[in-house]
């Protein structure tokens, strides 16, 4: 029997002792990691897989589902026109929303950065409509949207002496009152995560572009711009993202219409699967949504390149 | 030296057209909510009253109870809360211990399974609730809390939001503490957690009103009325008050206190509690 003894004994001591350390490590993290992988796996990675293999079926909730390949996408992409019409709904809110967000709450947070006075208490105004229900905030337009009654048609009538748009009710309309709607509830959040970006900017690098005589222009242009790319690349991908997913404010404000000129894809998904139990052509939808949200996010990271500044 | 001192006298006057630009800016900004609540306490037939006034007739405090008694307010409420308190407790017990794993153990193929898990952060809900619903129907808890909490209590965000967060503190801590015999449960109890307060502040904000706030999902799982949460509560008083808008206004402002009462509560906290949590990008 080798008994091993001296330099030999203490490497293998240490290389078991380091093996049962990992094999101990290993086990606390299945552990640390049981709980939340386990809801993930079944409220996340399942449901995702699911909602594929349904979209690949003609389920109706009532008759047992039947295999039907690629029938549901192909319907979408060429017999169903109420699908462009809403894919084009979806993206013209996304173009008309984000980059109003974007730029508005980017002028704002710079903008209240200068005030002297109340400009955390005007942050944090700006911030209320943020954590209220989309629901409430959607009743609250729908009043102010009021056609000839409302407030806006009574500002609209004293200014322009004429009778104003039925806001809501109208196919032109209707897409703008949305995202104003939205662009109202939604800016405060921006405008926090901006002034949060402007705080950490060092104070010496404006100090520094003043002596070299650089006016206020040119200090956002060349100092507050770069230094809060990464924040405004953050907050754009995150507004596109939700923007695309617009659901509660269509489905209160308009219901989607008139006829379909204001739903959205996920209005149009809801309506597919809980009114006409579509379940298999509500899953097609919702994975081309998917798709579209990870293509558009894709682009976005591959752009970034060209104008988010990293300090490294 | 005058023309120094004409130039700050200029750049006060600036200051001074800035602020009470701001002023009206602001003024616009609640004009809504002022109106919403102005509303409410206006009798039904001057919500129309052209033009219109600030001003009520006779202000009908009484419509605010109104509102409260003829659905279920307080009950809406109360399912509120439960589902919120519960989701937010369940996100950020279980959304820690995963940080805590990804951030601070070594185990085989960690990073490409936390990469899985940041992977699915691009998933839309919506694509999600049609199978969750079956799922659901399935275990037959359409119609129950868990049914609202469970589905959105896994996301990865808030255990990426933490695991970066846990990152940032020294390794030092824990090795100290494992050397005086310290648990891992305890490290991350005593030590980890203790010191992520702002994340956790931001993270528990955040996932409360989620949930305070969700409409879709309790839209498609929640079914008899009295288990709606405030928003869907909300959708059926106004599918019984499509007309009166002085109680539905009322519904409104009720729906909007809690959010109000947080902001109010939580507003030193919020923009550091945004910049330190890195939900700024940076």
């Amino acid at each position: 029997m080798h008994i091993p003894v001296g330099r030999d004994a203490a490497v293998g001591a240490a290389t078991l002792a380091r093996r049962t350390r990992k094999r101990r490590e290993t086990a606390s993290a299945v552990l640390f990691l049981l709980p939340n992988l386990t809801g993930f796996l079944l409220f996340i990675c399942i449901p995702l897989i699911a909602s594929l293999v349904l979209s690949f079926t003609d389920w109706s909730l009532v008759a047992s589902p039947n295999f039907v390949g690629l029938h549901n996408y192909q319907h979408m992409l060429t017999s169903d026109p109420a699908f462009w019409q809403v894919f084009e709904n979806t993206l013209l809110i996304v173009v008309g929303y984000v980059p109003l967000n974007i730029v508005v709450s980017v002028g704002l947070a710079v903008w209240l950065s200068t005030q002297v006075r109340v400009r955390n208490l005007a942050r944090i105004l700006f911030f209320v409509p943020v954590l209220t229900p989309a629901v409430g905030v959607a009743l609250v337009w729908i009043l102010l949207y009021q056609p000839r009654t409302g407030v806006l048609a009574w500002a609209w009538h004293s200014l322009f002496h004429s009778q104003g748009p039925d806001w809501i009710g109208s196919t032109t309309w209707a897409i703008p009152a949305i995202i104003v709607v939205t662009m109202w509830q939604n800016v405060g959040y921006n405008l926090l995560v901006f002034s949060a970006g402007l705080q950490s900017i060092p104070e010496q690098y404006y100090e520094a572009a003043s002596l070299d005589g650089a006016g206020k222009w040119r200090r956002f242009l060349h100092i507050t711009l770069p230094m809060l790319s990464p924040s405004i690349f953050f907050g754009t991908v995150l507004t596109m993202i939700t923007s695309l997913q617009l659901f509660d404010q269509p489905f209160i404000i308009t219901g989607g219409g008139p006829g379909i000129s204001s739903t959205t894809m996920v209005l149009y998904l809801y309506q597919n699967g809980f009114q006409y139990y579509h379940m298999g052509y509500a899953s097609a939808l919702a994975w081309a949504l998917f798709v579209i949200i990870m293509a558009i996010t894709a682009i976005q990271f591959l752009l970034q390149r060209k104008w988010v500044f990293y300090e490294s | 030296m005058s023309r120094r001192r004409s130039f700050g006298l200029l750049q006060r006057l600036g200051s001074w057209m800035s602020f009470a630009l701001l002023l009206l800016v602001l003024a616009l900004f609640l004009f809504p909510l002022v109106w919403m609540v102005d509303t409410a306490i206006k009798p039904n037939i001057q919500v129309f009253q052209l033009p219109p006034s600030l001003i009520p007739w006779t202000a009908m405090w009484g419509n605010f109870e109104t509102a409260w008694n003829y659905v279920s307010f307080g009950r809406f409420m109360f399912n509120d809360f439960v589902i919120s308190t519960v989701g937010t407790a369940i996100v950020l017990v279980t959304s820690s211990m995963a940080a805590y794993a990804f951030a601070r153990l070594r185990f085989r193929s960690r990073e490409s399974i936390f990469l899985l898990y940041i992977g699915t952060l691009a998933v839309p809900q919506a694509v999600l609730v049609i199978p969750e619903f079956l799922i659901m129907k399935r275990l037959g808890w359409v119609d129950s809390y868990q049914a609202v909490i469970l589905p959105l209590a896994f996301t990865a965000f808030g255990t990426f939001l933490l695991r970066q967060f846990f990152r940032s503190l020294p390794t030092e801590l824990d090795d100290a503490a494992l050397i005086d015999g310290c648990s891992r449960w305890g490290i991350l109890v005593r030590i980890l957690l203790p010191l992520s307060k702002p994340a956790l502040g931001v993270l528990g904000l955040f996932t409360f009103v989620g949930y305070w706030n969700n409409f879709l999902w309790p839209l498609v799982v929640l079914q008899s009325p009295d288990m709606a949460n405030i928003p869907l509560g909300l959708y059926q008083f106004q599918g019984q008050f499509a007309t009166e808008f002085n109680f539905m206004m009322a519904g409104a402002t009720i729906s909007m206190l809690p959010g109000v009462l947080l902001v109010i509560l939580l507003q030193r906290y919020l923009v550091d509690g945004i910049s330190i949590s890195g939900l700024g990008g940076r």
